[in-house]
């Protein structure tokens, strides 16, 4: 591969993860001889949302340089999930409590985890590990209480689809693109990009570190809360082990969509093409009848060789 | 540089993380251990007796193993978050291959070490962060465990729940199990030479290396440990479930993680308690049975968990902050 | 050299050839050359001393001798053979050389026994731990008598006076190898003044064991007062080696320092005199002398590496953002870091983004940043710095290390701080961009800009309006511009000069 060429890729690491997505549609489609193809993208993409949603927040944590990462995904989606569905309680009108309930709960998981990590110093990584098993254990409690059903209008929005397209993927693939401009030109997007690449750098120009990092873990927290709640309406109601998935799910989109793990970068678009490839993954080997124990064994070979392969950045110690 | 007054001087730097008195690591723990055990004995004195013990106890018995495994990764300053995952692997091997083939259920547990040992391997050579290798690991052990044991159910050969079924003379096989650990662990970390070096990679890598010792067989052997460990574990888990099921272990990760912390380790600085981690998982155990006893319902045992892992890095934060 | 060549080599009775010999040793970093031919003889049972000041190149010579650094050229001779390109750390332990350097190789987890056990493979087996107490416990009852150091506690509880203690007994323990020769680098630093003297008694010890001592300190009176011979370093070569009975401090003062040609000075501002103050620190009994900084003023900070010039910058980059009692700073701060790869650099990131990376409050409108004034600020101070790039969108990386610095400094200029807070920044930088640079220093101190300079390189001192000279955390001489001589810095850097106010 030429110079410049290999430098035209480096600089779109979001291409492998689309390219590669191509490649397993195109094998599904062997398979299946090409039957209900776009049908299978359209439903690739409406699962994709749901990672991608919690993507965003996970590769904002890990652009933002190694020890930082959100554990406590699972738990606040899954503890947003039953307590939005649960003050909906099936009807419209409670459609904006349960709304409103969902961006508290984003909010205040974000602020639960912040306090943890730069209140009492806990390391990112366990701080979000600890706090996410007690939003889990939250979740476990409530539910007893509810069994509710979600809103009908947030169901239909969460499954709507425009010309084909799930709307919520729509809706997600704009915020995304948002996300893009404002990591490069926005203070906020610079300033994680800048802290992922040298923190102490950072510091002796003069950035707010602290409210940076502070503002990535709200909006993760809030992201996924966001995530639970629509996951939970398009499967008709939030459950236990809705969340356990997107542990690893989350990082590995973010990782697989070109995003390196030493931070410093973001792949805001990589997030996509890894979240659909990831789906069509799992397709591809239902259709050739394969167990759930084949999907996972792929999946984490997938992402452990995806991480073996990747050039990282110099790293000394 | 500068000089400071010689002795009196506060340790500064990567030294601060090893100023907790080290007979304070493990008192602590252990004088938390006694309150919560006196606090069940009250509620439930029938608790108190030989059986009652083993009743009470008798799944701690994957959980030290669990630990052991936990601090040993975490002892090069490390984290598994694979570690539940592959005690349900071991588990569904157990009530399956085990029983139906022996020689082939063997040869599985012990690749299943080996393996753990190139997980090792990779993480140092390709300086990989643990917290996502060891993430995508348990997506192959779920994997894996759904292949062998696609629905609960299986049976272990029969020597193992005979096993775990042994009344030992005076103590409880659950007690005599720790005790025997945390000895064990006390002495391969802390009392052989090679120990000494394992637990310098955690402390000053760098130091250890340009002393000659090779950091890639460090790791690996203590990965090779905590895949020893997770095997037991798993057996361990089996004898007393008597079935397989893929999910069972996944609390486990958890447990191990704040028994290692609570019993005394930090994250950073191979600073690690063997004993402190079996009275750590102990705690991390009873606190669920308190729960009960306290007539809380069990849906809180993650909070509680997390909250005593969260309660105890608080703190000695804080002390850190303060004290220095 | 094969293993068992070591082997007999080390077991060789002590005689009075050199133990080691460095002939012709060169080393360069880059554009830097850090070693320009040094040879230096070190007998069996002598106490050598080298001294110098900032980039004599000491550590990097101790370093060569130590194995944890290839020469690029010349030969290292141990006991009369060659040593050949298989020269490492492992090989200089197993011929007997020790090394005790600044930053500390034990691992703090560890108690003192322990890490006794690390360096020696051969403590192992059951009865080890017992064996390697004995081993460190009577070195240390050599060296500090009456020390009172638990061996068994981990040592990161120990005061850093007792792990240097035991940093340095560990050298002189011996299981299979004996000790032939020990590089001591400023083991006295952290020792208080029992201690040290129990150490420098010790050397007369082991030298009448036939061990051979490198001793590196910036204490003259220790090193008159005990080495043997002393070698003076000065960019990169031994210019001088005395019997240490033959000098006094004055006489090394004076090899240490620089007769040079003299370059045009820049005249001092003028206008430094009214500026406002934007720097003033409290006088305190063990700070007699107080830093001041004016608007306009480039303030130099001088004396050895590591002697508290670079804690009075972040003290200062720390004080203008918080409140701090002692520490009166009036304006707003910018930071040049000298180490760029771990304070400096965005090494993913462009020029124009490394630039203006100080600046983005002022480039962004409610949090939005403006690209066309971004690229303007960058590209004006691509021009005015003369940042050698074809364009400001080249990757920081690509630029030489030179024009890598030249980027932070505009990333400080950018930022149109008050305050400008130099930590060493043109290091390994080519002369001919540290000319360029000097020159904008002293139009940005014309326009009122405040420079507090840390430089470890006494000739940059020309440039300064006023240079506080540092010894071991405190001030010890404040030097106007006219009075300034290298003579004089060298002086204060060592302690022998007097606390003189301006």
């Amino acid at each position: 591969m030429s110079g410049s060429i290999r430098a035209w890729l480096d600089a779109r690491p979001w291409i492998w993860s689309f390219a590669a997505a191509v490649v397993v549609w195109l094998v599904t489609a062997l398979v299946v001889q090409g039957r209900g193809m776009l049908a299978t993208l359209a439903v690739a993409l409406q699962f994709a949302t749901f990672y991608a949603i919690v993507g965003i927040g996970q590769m904002l944590a890990i652009a933002a340089g190694p020890g930082n990462i959100d554990l406590s995904i699972p738990g606040v989606m899954t503890f947003a999930g039953y307590v939005a569905i649960g003050l909906m309680n099936g009807t419209n009108a409670g459609v904006v409590a349960g709304i409103a309930a969902c961006a508290a709960i984003g909010v205040a998981a974000g602020v639960f985890n912040v306090g943890l990590i730069q209140g009492l110093r806990i390391p990112p990584m366990i701080g979000t590990l600890a706090a996410g098993f007690v939003f889990q254990s939250m979740a476990t409690a409530y539910s007893h209480t509810t069994n509710a059903a979600p809103a009908p209008l947030l169901v239909a929005f969460s499954a709507a689809r425009l010309l084909g397209v799930p709307l919520i993927a729509l809706i997600f693939i704009v915020l995304t693109a948002l996300v893009a401009v404002a990591l490069g030109r926005s203070v906020f997007g610079r300033s994680v990009l800048a802290i992922g690449q040298n923190v102490q750098a950072a510091r002796l120009a003069g950035l707010a570190v602290r409210r940076t990092l502070a503002l990535v873990y709200l909006a993760s927290a809030v992201l996924a809360a966001v995530a639970g709640m629509l996951l939970a309406a398009y499967s008709g109601g939030a459950a236990l082990d809705m969340g356990s998935d997107y542990l690893l799910m989350s990082i590995a989109v973010v990782v697989l969509g070109g995003t390196a793990i030493s931070g410093g970068q973001a792949s805001p678009a990589g997030l996509w093409g890894a979240a659909i490839l990831l789906d069509l993954v799992v397709t591809m080997l239902n259709v050739m009848h394969v167990g759930a124990g084949v999907r996972y064994l792929v999946t984490g070979i997938i992402i452990i060789g995806v991480l073996t392969l990747a050039k990282g950045r110099d790293q000394t110690t | 540089m500068p000089a400071a007054p010689g002795a009196g001087a506060a340790p500064r730097g990567p030294y601060r993380v090893a100023s907790h008195g080290s007979a304070l690591r493990v008192g602590l723990p252990a004088a938390a251990l006694i309150v919560m055990l006196g606090l069940i004995f009250t509620m439930q004195p029938r608790a108190m007796s030989y059986f009652g013990l083993t009743v009470l106890l008798g799944f701690t018995l994957p959980a030290i193993f669990a630990a052991m495994a936990q601090m040993a990764v975490i002892a090069v300053g490390d984290i598994d978050l694979g570690i539940g995952p592959f005690i349900s692997l071991i588990n569904c091997i157990a009530a399956t291959l085990l029983a139906q083939h022996p020689v082939l259920g063997w040869l599985a547990l012990a690749a299943l070490v080996a393996l753990y040992a190139a997980m090792g391997a990779l993480i140092h050579l390709r300086r990989l962060p643990s917290i996502v290798v060891t993430l995508g690991a348990s997506f192959v052990w779920l994997g894996l465990a759904l292949l062998v044991l696609p629905s609960p159910g299986g049976a272990p050969p029969a020597w193992l729940p005979a096993l775990l079924g042994w009344h030992p003379p005076l103590l409880p096989l659950p007690v005599l199990a720790s005790l025997l650990l945390a000895a064990l662990g006390e002495f391969l970390l802390m009392h052989t030479s090679y120990g000494v070096v394992l637990r310098g990679i955690g402390g000053n890598p760098r130091a250890i290396e340009r002393a000659g010792w090779s950091l890639l067989a460090g790791r690996m052997s203590l990965y090779a440990l905590a895949g020893l460990s997770g095997v037991i574990a798993g057996l361990a888990l089996t004898g007393l479930n008597t079935a397989g099921d893929a999910t069972v272990g996944a609390q486990y990760t958890l447990i191990s993680i704040a028994a290692v912390i609570v019993g005394g380790g930090e994250f950073v600085g191979g600073i690690v308690t063997p004993a402190g981690t079996v009275i750590g998982a102990w705690i991390m155990l009873l606190a669920g049975s308190l729960l009960s006893f306290l007539n809380i319902s069990t849906d809180w045992q993650l909070s509680v968990q997390g909250g005593i892992l969260i309660v105890v890095l608080g703190l000695r934060a804080l002390n850190r902050w303060s004290g220095a | 050299m094969t293993e068992q060549a070591s082997e007999a080599l080390v077991q060789l009775p002590f005689d009075q050839l050199p133990y080691v010999q460095l002939l012709g040793i060169r080393k360069s970093f880059g554009a830097v050359r850090a070693l320009a031919g040094v040879d230096l003889a070190i007998p069996s049972g002598r106490m050598i001393s080298v001294v110098g000041h900032n980039g004599a190149g000491k550590s990097t010579l101790m370093q060569i001798l130590a194995g944890t650094l290839a020469p690029d050229a010349g030969t290292i001779r141990v006991g009369g053979h060659e040593v050949g390109a298989g020269y490492g750390v492992r090989r200089a332990g197993a011929l007997g050389i020790r090394c005790v350097f600044q930053e500390l190789s034990l691992c703090p987890n560890l108690s003192a026994e322990e890490n006794t056990r690390v360096v020696h493979p051969a403590l192992a087996g059951p009865g080890w731990r017992r064996r390697a107490r004995r081993l460190i416990g009577a070195a240390l009852d050599a060296i500090f008598p009456g020390h009172g150091i638990d061996t068994r506690r981990p040592v990161g509880f120990l005061p850093i006076g007792q792990r240097q203690m035991v940093e340095t007994a560990r050298a002189f323990t011996e299981t299979d190898r004996p000790v032939r020769l020990v590089i001591l680098d400023e083991p006295t630093a952290s020792l208080d003044a029992t201690a040290a003297e129990q150490l420098l008694r010790y050397t007369a010890e082991a030298r009448a064991r036939g061990v051979a001592v490198v001793f590196i300190s910036h204490r003259l009176p220790e090193i008159l007062g005990h080495a043997d011979e002393i070698f003076v370093m000065r960019d990169g070569q031994v210019v001088g080696s005395e019997e240490a009975g033959a000098l006094d401090e004055q006489q090394l003062v004076e090899m240490m320092g620089v007769v040079r040609a003299v370059e045009p000075t820049p005249k001092a501002s003028a206008q430094a005199e009214r500026g406002e103050i934007r720097v003033e620190q409290q006088a305190r009994p063990d700070a007699p002398v107080p830093v001041r900084l004016r608007a306009g003023e480039v303030v130099g900070l001088a004396g050895l590496a590591g002697h508290g010039q670079r804690a009075l910058l972040q003290a200062v980059f720390d004080a203008a953002h918080h409140r701090r009692a002692q520490l009166r700073v009036a304006g707003s701060v910018a930071y040049v870091s000298g180490d760029r790869r771990t304070e400096g650099i965005f090494p993913l990131w462009s020029v124009g983004l490394n630039t203006t990376i100080g600046n983005l409050r002022r480039l962004a409108r409610l949090g939005w940043l403006s690209a066309a004034r971004e690229a303007a600020l960058a590209e004006e101070w691509r021009t005015r710095l003369d940042i050698r790039t074809p364009d400001i969108g080249r990757p920081i990386m690509s630029l030489s290390g030179g024009n890598q610095q030249k980027v932070l400094v505009a990333r400080a200029f950018a930022a149109e701080a008050d305050i400008i807070l130099f930590d060493d920044p043109l290091r390994g930088v080519d002369v001919a961009t540290k000319r360029e640079l000097y020159q904008h220093v002293r139009r940005a101190a014309d326009a009122g800009r405040a420079f507090l300079w840390y430089t470890t390189e006494n000739s940059e001192l020309v440039n300064c309006d006023r240079v506080y000279v540092f010894y071991r955390g405190a001030i010890t001489d404040e030097i106007a511009h006219a009075e300034l001589s290298d003579e004089r810095v060298i002086r204060a850097s060592f302690g022998t000069g007097q606390t003189v106010g301006v």
